[in-house]
């Protein structure tokens, strides 16, 4: 495989897994306007990993967008390591969402200026849905963190209990160091400080503290991932793993 | 005139009775009821169908599934505003839903065991509503005609996927041709209770279709069903479990089988599978968000404060 290709597919199972960790939400939320709300951040996301798989498809020549998506195994998988952890209570499910939206909107603007094709068309419409992400996530942040004394303290935990996995956003793997050499993405890295001031902005607005230990833990974007991805797998592939070759 | 003589020549000249009209306390209660049971129809009606996102089999039908439990999501919305303008707050009627004083219709009661069940659910449920939905565009309450006339757009547009989702299914492999089969199987008579209870045992149809709220009775509207859904089982090649299903022509329709109406009631009082399931998952939903309820609520006036001393400072 080539960088291009595993980058694609690293972006493709980015969106496919949190989509497919915010579709958990659908029904049990708390109030329905935010089962909508959050029903329409998963079908953008959804939308973006398809886009991926599809330009992957092309890229790869054999596997089509569901064999990509439905027939790959943990370890080919190459996802954030963020975006698998579990739901856990609105909090949790709140602050992975803020941490990867601002990550996400960073990437895709430098998408914008990509000199491959496929993936600046991808961010021209994805970057107007994430805009709303970033806007949706950030106004939580604020409203639960400056809200109650157990939202503060919810919130605060679910930061805590977060943060360890954000580093990995700014590693660049062998993939991306490939595609970084030739000119085709930006150091994930260089928008590291711009990341770190916005999370700063919102969450000092939430009234809320910044962890102060380095996030260390990577290994996703190489198919080393948590107990957790193998789980979201077996769910979302049973029908294809159970009856190969069909058509639905 | 008195009220009541021009709330009567209203309903009899077709004009839409709206919020600030007069209405007589029965045909009020009557919508309240309802419009409520309708909106929470829609709401537990998430539950069968949000249980297979996340296994559905392609990226497309997941992204049109997680699209269409959305909408139904938006139906109760709309349902809950047009219930609202008769005086009925939302966080009441919840409440009802929640500690399982109101009803919802029993379909969303039975299980999805299989993706089959997505397609089924699509094509007889969503059209069985469609039915039942769309007299409802022209009722005489102003705000819950007008919130039909939203849903029902959607409606037809879920019944086309289910449709589809059956034909991919009917076009495929044995296994999954069976897999159909035996959604239909399951679905086919818990479809038909949708209508309600047979005419002579039905209490609220005259009332309601002297106030034109309703402007079909039950039996009418499940024959009207069968007629349409037999030439479409045909077409997929599947078979409708009634040995009793027969083409009459002296009445140009279907001859069907009875319902089981014990079942029928059993359900509705409790005893369905899923009853249980379906409102204790509400209840987890509900419980499990009360904090952050309580905590857009607390910022909200926080908020609100601070605007005020930043104007009059
Ligand atoms: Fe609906
Ligand atoms: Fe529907």
């Amino acid at each position: 495989m080539n960088a291009l290709t595993d980058y694609t597919l690293h972006l493709a199972d980015n969106q496919l897994i949190l989509g497919q960790r915010l579709c958990e939400w659908c029904g049990h939320n708390f109030v329905l306007e935010q089962d909508i709300a959050m029903s329409n951040i998963a079908l953008d996301l959804i939308g973006q990993a398809r886009s991926y798989y599809q330009y992957a498809s092309k890229l790869d020549g054999k596997k089509s967008e569901d064999d990509l998506a439905m027939l790959r195994g943990e370890r080919e998988y190459k996802n954030l390591l963020l975006l698998e952890q579990p739901n856990g209570d609105f909090a949790n499910t709140l602050a992975r969402q803020f941490f990867y939206d601002v990550f996400h909107l960073f990437q895709l603007e430098d998408h914008l200026k990509s000199s491959d094709e496929s993936l600046r068309a991808i961010a021209e419409k994805a970057v107007k849905e994430v805009r709303y992400h970033v806007t949706w996530s950030s106004e939580w942040m604020i409203r639960l963190g400056d809200g109650t004394t157990e939202s503060h303290a919810r919130l605060q935990h679910a930061v805590n209990k977060i943060w360890m996995w954000t580093g990995e956003m700014f590693e660049a793997s062998a993939f991306e160091k490939d595609l970084i050499e030739k000119k085709i993405i930006s150091n994930p890295k260089d928008f590291k400080l711009s990341w770190d001031q916005k999370i700063q902005e919102i969450l000092t607005e939430a009234t809320l503290k910044l962890p102060l230990e380095e996030p260390y833990q990577h290994g996703g974007k190489d198919g080393l991932h948590t107990e957790h991805l193998g789980y979201i797998l077996a769910e979302m592939q049973s029908l294809q793993r159970t009856y190969p070759g069909l058509a639905w | 005139m008195t009220n009541e003589e021009i709330f009567e020549k209203k309903i009899q000249d077709e004009v839409r009775i709206e919020p600030k009209d007069w209405m007589p306390e029965a045909y009020r209660k009557t919508l309240i009821r309802q419009i409520s049971q309708h909106a929470h129809s829609e709401v537990v009606g998430m539950l069968p169908e949000a249980n297979w996102i996340t296994r559905a089999p392609t990226l497309r039908r997941k992204a049109t599934l997680l699209a269409k439990v959305q909408d139904e999501a938006g139906h109760g919305l709309y349902l809950y505003s047009a219930m609202e303008t008769l005086g009925m707050p939302r966080s009441q009627a919840i409440d009802d839903l929640l500690s399982g004083k109101a009803k919802y219709s029993s379909i969303f009661n039975y299980p999805t065991l299989s993706w089959a069940d997505m397609g089924t659910i699509g094509w007889l449920v969503d059209g069985a509503a469609i039915l039942n939905q769309v007299p409802l565009c022209r009722t005489s309450y102003g705000p819950y005609a007008r919130a039909m006339v939203r849903v029902c757009k959607e409606e037809s547009f879920h019944q086309r996927q289910g449709f589809e989702i059956m034909q991919s299914l009917c076009e495929g492999s044995a296994d999954q041709k069976a897999m159909a089969q035996d959604a239909i199987n399951r679905w086919w008579w818990p479809t038909l209770m949708m209508f309600g209870p047979r005419d002579a045992e039905s209490g609220n149809t005259e009332l309601s279709m002297k106030w034109r709220i309703k402007r079909f009775t039950n039996d009418e509207l499940r024959q009207k069903f069968v007629d349409m859904m037999v030439p479409q089982a045909q077409f997929l090649g599947l078979t409708i479990p009634d040995e009793k299903l027969k083409w009459n022509a002296d009445k140009n329709g279907y001859d069907f089988g009875d319902v089981d109406w014990d079942e029928f009631w059993k359900v509705v009082k409790g005893q369905g599978p899923c009853n249980k399931q379906r409102l204790e998952a509400r209840n987890k939903a509900h419980d499990q968000g009360a904090w952050v309820r309580e905590a857009a609520a607390a910022y909200a006036e926080k908020r609100a404060k601070r605007e005020k001393i930043g104007a009059s400072a």
